[in-house]
């Protein structure tokens, strides 16, 4: 028997994992830009399609960088435990011996390291693009880093219960996008809020409430998802 | 000595009663089996018997079975971290990321496991001595399959479920696997194994599924006899 202490073999475990993802996300480049390069044409592309008038744009400005956001978030989430699941490690992840709630969380933490972070680092340059006011920046940081990290870990769930599906992307995007919408309206409203020169605490701590909740909950329901997914 | 007697008496893996069903057809029911430090149990049965949804169940991936499982004479479900900790399971998937080196693979496999051998020691043993950087897309099925079989050198678990491990490797391979499970019997582990080879295993004990199954079902998987084709007409 192993005499190594569970404390150990947690934290162990995490990290394992946590350095694996990190490495495939590395080997796979053209996956990672995916997200961000849908986030930059499309943005771009809304000055040409709707009117490069400065006002329009600061208008809308904050919906449409959120709206963006969170699609290029949704692209990515298919992948999420798809490879996992077709090379048979996603087996072998639910027999380990190790905490899941802890394997889970080093997924969707590598998962936002590589989509929602740059999304949120990108959104500021974008701004600019739609001549957000500058009230907006640093709630539009704020609130995207919150709110893909929310989504990231509401997404895991949706990816985890369509993982054994061929063909589960639309499925996936249902199953998401209600759970999605509460975090579009406070981060939207943050930004406009701000930039009409309103306080964002509430919104902020209701994005902070979403993602507390979600770290809390998500991992346990992804996981409770996997183990149907593979069951079959 | 008295330890020992009583040791012994409790089998390390027991299957009471198990019956596994998949779209809703029964594969096999009542199935019994006891197994003892030391012993090795081939599986066997035409193809979809059941063998893989069997070692699935066994190795705590499926729980769509009837019956009960125990490890070391507690049921499955209340013992199922012990278990996990002390099981290997090795399927027809090979759990090894393509993007990933062996050793990068193996990594995370040494993290669960906490063996004292090293992961290059790992793979000399399995033949891949110099393959330790090589990406895992580069190799062949049978050296993707000895990256998966390094693990059993990592593992200190007592109890190997392996679903046709001699797939992909060669003959060299395959006496080499023969040894390491007669090893691991000697050491006082269980492994339960399916595969369509004969195994020159002295320890080796045959369980065949197709003795566990209905008799319906019997005549529709052996593709029956004459008779038993008019007998489903009529």
């Amino acid at each position: 028997m192993r005499d190594n202490s569970p404390a150990a073999s947690l934290l162990g475990g995490f990290i394992a994992s946590f350095r694996r993802d990190l490495l495939i996300a590395a080997r796979h480049k053209a996956e990672l830009t995916n997200p961000l390069v849908f986030f930059l044409i499309a943005v771009t592309l809304i000055p040409l399609g709707v009117s490069p008038e400065k006002t329009v744009l600061a208008l809308l400005a904050p919906g449409i960088v959120w709206v963006m956001a969170l699609l290029a978030t949704l692209l990515s989430l298919d992948g999420l435990f798809r490879s996992d699941y077709d090379d048979g490690s996603l087996e072998q992840m639910l027999i380990s011996p190790q905490s899941l709630y802890f394997t889970v969380m080093a997924k969707v933490l590598v998962h936002w390291l590589v989509s929602g972070l740059p999304v949120t680092l990108l959104a500021p340059v974008l701004g600019l693009m739609l001549s957000l006011p500058i009230e907006g920046y640093l709630p539009l940081l704020a609130s995207l880093a919150l709110g893909t990290a929310s989504m990231s870990l509401i997404g895991a769930v949706g990816a985890a219960l369509t993982v054994s599906l061929r063909k589960g992307g639309l499925l996936l995007s249902l199953i998401v996008m209600p759970l999605y919408i509460p975090v579009l309206i406070f981060g939207a409203s943050a930004v406009q809020t701000a930039v009409q020169g309103g306080a964002i605490g509430m919104q902020l701590a209701v994005l902070g409430a979403f993602l507390a909740l979600a770290i809390v909950l998500a991992p346990i329901a992804a996981l409770g998802a996997l183990r149907i997914s593979t069951n079959g | 000595m008295t330890e020992s007697v009583t040791e012994a008496a409790i089998p390390l893996l027991e299957l009471r009663n198990l019956g596994c069903e998949r779209d809703e057809r029964l594969l096999f029911s009542g199935l019994d089996v006891q197994l003892f430090p030391g012993d090795v149990v081939q599986i066997g049965g035409p193809n979809g018997a059941g063998k893989t949804t069997l070692l699935r169940a066994l190795a705590g991936i499926s729980t769509d079975f009837h019956g009960q499982i125990r490890y070391a004479g507690q049921a499955l479900p209340e013992a199922a971290w012990e278990f996990a900790g002390d099981s290997l399971y090795l399927g027809h998937l090979p759990g090894i990321k393509k993007a990933l080196t062996p050793a990068e693979n193996l990594e995370w496999y040494k993290a669960q496991s906490g063996a004292a051998i090293s992961i290059g020691d790992a793979l000399a043993a399995v033949g891949l001595y110099g393959y330790e950087d090589t990406p895992c897309y580069q190799l062949s099925a049978g050296q993707l399959r000895r990256v998966a079989l390094a693990r059993l050198h990592l593992s200190c678990a007592r109890i190997w479920i392996l679903d046709e491990p001699f797939t992909a490797i060669d003959k060299l391979g395959v006496s080499q696997l023969e040894a390491l499970i007669a090893q691991q019997s000697a050491k006082g582990g269980v492994v339960i194994l399916t595969s369509h080879q004969d195994l020159s295993l002295p320890q080796l004990r045959m369980v065949n599924l197709q003795d566990y199954q209905s008799a319906r079902d019997k005549t529709k998987i052996g593709l029956g006899s004459l008779s038993d084709g008019d007998a489903y007409h009529a």
